[in-house]
């Protein structure tokens, strides 16, 4: 089954781009994006499972860390690089985010919302830091719980446009749009940013 | 004592290369012969041609059994019907390496002269291994490769293969190999060979002539490389300090120690199949790999704007050519803008994991194999 925010991811990506996944697990948006963009494909994958699964689909991928693995890919090398639902779970989120903007002049980023509101709430009424996607706050996947606005913030300083948001709550996902970042920190439970090098 | 086997001449397949071989020591190789094996069938257009290179002690007996040695082969998990090089699919050649001992040309071969070479031999390099391969190649009348696969030494001719020919290599697989052999390892293979030239039936290298074999020096060649080949762990998990056939140490130096035991026979069965100055000039080719070195220092500069596709793979406890090495080398072809992939096998079985079973290895290669093969064109 195709994830509803691979699709999404998808819609932002022009035909033939070539494109970065950076924690590409076991190949799914990349394969995605080969069929329906027909795009040059490349990987980035910490586990050995996940490049075993990618190269099983014929994808080109290279086991590494985003945190320091990176720097192996020339400047501009893609038109787009992805990184989905991993940016909180690595140690080094701006430097990552800078790197991955060296790399594409085009950035897209899917992450936890932890400013949604269910989450703002729930925080003040149990005294409790709201669930990462898996597992406790102490979790080592956990590292750097952010909002919406938070990661626009980043972005912004590292001299990054945001392009269009949507939300994504379950299986759905809303419209991107250019604005209305404020309404989206507030509901979306997972968001999707289209960053570009200004 | 056994006499290390001369291959007789119609002992095993090859052929003579027309012209003479240039050699990066400045000389040429008159009268070469290569020694080769081949599977599956070549198809109408000669597209489907994996050339597999053997490792330092290997031979083109890849697939099936060395009817010299009789030895079983040593890829038959990886080379066959339905297997990750698909004999269904693929056609495999196999040769023997230049200054080989299983019917190639090498240290063994008589010179024009009509007595062996011994050290009159010139020392060659994994380019000229490459070279000679590439003459092989056009006397079959193929044109390119689809692919070029092979571990450890094998790997640095897959390296050296996209270097030296980019245009007629199609997808290459260097597996737990360098493309800078290091310091350690020279130590390591120099260990070696003073250990063979220090064996009094080395006779100068002049041992053939002189019916001799330097058996105890190889032996122990053998022995000390062959530590370099599993890792620590797996050492500990198959011997620890478990005693041989005996429940106490006999305080002597008899082969208390399993590993000991183990180590004495890799050294003795060694003896009986490889010759030692082959064994001297290998490992001299080996020791003078440095892809890097040959392109001003800069390895991405070997791979500029490479058509080929690569998959290199490493494994994690390989300490004779640690998973760096194979990093560097996904990092470099990158930086050149070729298409890498790059996998670190899990594993405690060292360097020598690529002719174990290893089902993420055999997956990894097969996937990347398939695909290359369905861009190729040669379909499914």
């Amino acid at each position: 089954m195709t994830r509803a925010d691979h699709l999404a991811i998808a819609s932002r990506v022009p035909e033939r781009a070539r494109v970065l996944d950076v924690g590409s697990g076991d190949g799914s948006l990349l394969a995605l994006l080969k069929e329906t963009r027909g795009v040059d494909a490349r990987g980035l994958e910490l586990t050995g499972e996940g490049v075993a699964a990618c190269l099983a689909r014929g994808l080109p991928v290279i086991q590494g860390d985003a945190d320091e693995d990176l720097e192996i890919f020339p400047d501009d090398r893609f038109d787009v690089a992805i990184m989905s639902k991993a940016i909180q779970e690595i140690r080094r989120p701006q430097h990552v985010l800078q790197e991955l903007s060296r790399v594409a002049p085009d950035v897209i980023i899917s992450f936890r919302n932890y400013g949604q509101w269910r989450r703002r709430l729930s925080l003040l009424v149990s005294g409790r830091m709201p669930a990462p996607r898996q597992g406790g706050w102490h979790d080592a996947e956990a590292l750097h719980p952010s909002t919406a606005a938070d990661m626009a913030d980043l972005a912004e300083s590292l001299g990054l446009k945001l392009e269009a948001a949507a939300a994504v709550s379950g299986p759905r996902v809303g419209t991107f749009r250019a604005g209305g970042l404020t309404r989206l920190n507030w509901a979306a439970e997972d968001v999707i940013l289209h960053l570009r090098r200004a | 004592m056994a006499d290390t086997p001369r291959i007789l001449p119609d002992e095993v397949q090859r052929l003579t290369l027309q012209a003479p071989l240039p050699l990066d020591c400045g000389t040429e190789l008159p009268d070469v012969q290569i020694a080769y094996e081949t599977w599956g069938e070549l198809n109408a257009d000669k597209s489907n041609v994996i050339l597999v290179c053997h490792a330092l002690t290997g031979d083109q007996f890849a697939a099936s059994p060395n009817p010299v040695t009789g030895r079983p082969p040593w890829w038959p998990r990886l080379i066959g019907p339905g297997l990750p090089l698909d004999t269904d699919r693929f056609h495999i050649i196999a040769t023997n390496v230049l200054g080989g001992c299983m019917g190639t040309t090498g240290p063994a071969s008589n010179a024009p002269d009509g007595k062996p070479y011994a050290t009159r031999f010139p020392v060659i390099t994994v380019a000229d291994m490459v070279r000679a391969q590439r003459a092989v190649i056009a006397a079959l009348g193929i044109e390119a490769l689809f692919a070029v696969v092979g571990g450890s030494l094998g790997g640095m001719q897959a390296l050296e293969w996209a270097a030296q020919a980019p245009e007629q290599v199609f997808a290459a697989v260097p597996i737990a190999t360098t493309a800078r052999h290091s310091a350690q390892n020279i130590a390591f293979y120099e260990v070696g060979r003073q250990a063979i030239m220090a064996d009094p039936d080395w006779c100068d290298g002049d041992y053939i002539a002189q019916s001799r074999q330097p058996q105890r020096g190889l032996a122990i060649a053998r022995m000390a490389a062959h530590i370099t080949y599993l890792s620590e762990e797996g050492l500990k998990q198959k011997f620890d300090r478990g005693l041989q056939d005996r429940d106490t140490a006999s305080f002597s130096f008899d082969a208390d120690f399993q590993v000991e035991s183990y180590l004495r026979h890799q050294g003795r069965s060694f003896v009986e199949r490889f010759d030692a100055n082959s064994y001297l000039y290998i490992t001299r080719a080996v020791d003078y790999f440095d892809l890097a070195g040959a392109h001003g220092g800069r390895l991405a500069d070997a791979f500029k704007d490479s058509p080929t596709r690569f998959c290199v793979i490493t494994f994690d406890s390989d300490w004779h050519y640690p998973p760096a090495d194979g990093r560097e080398i996904a990092r470099a072809l990158t930086a050149a803008g070729a298409e890498a992939s790059y996998i670190e096998v899990e594993t405690d079985k060292g360097h020598d994991a690529f002719f174990l079973e290893e089902p993420r290895f055999e997956a990894a290669l097969a996937g990347f194999l398939n695909a290359a093969a369905e861009q190729r064109g040669l379909g499914a």
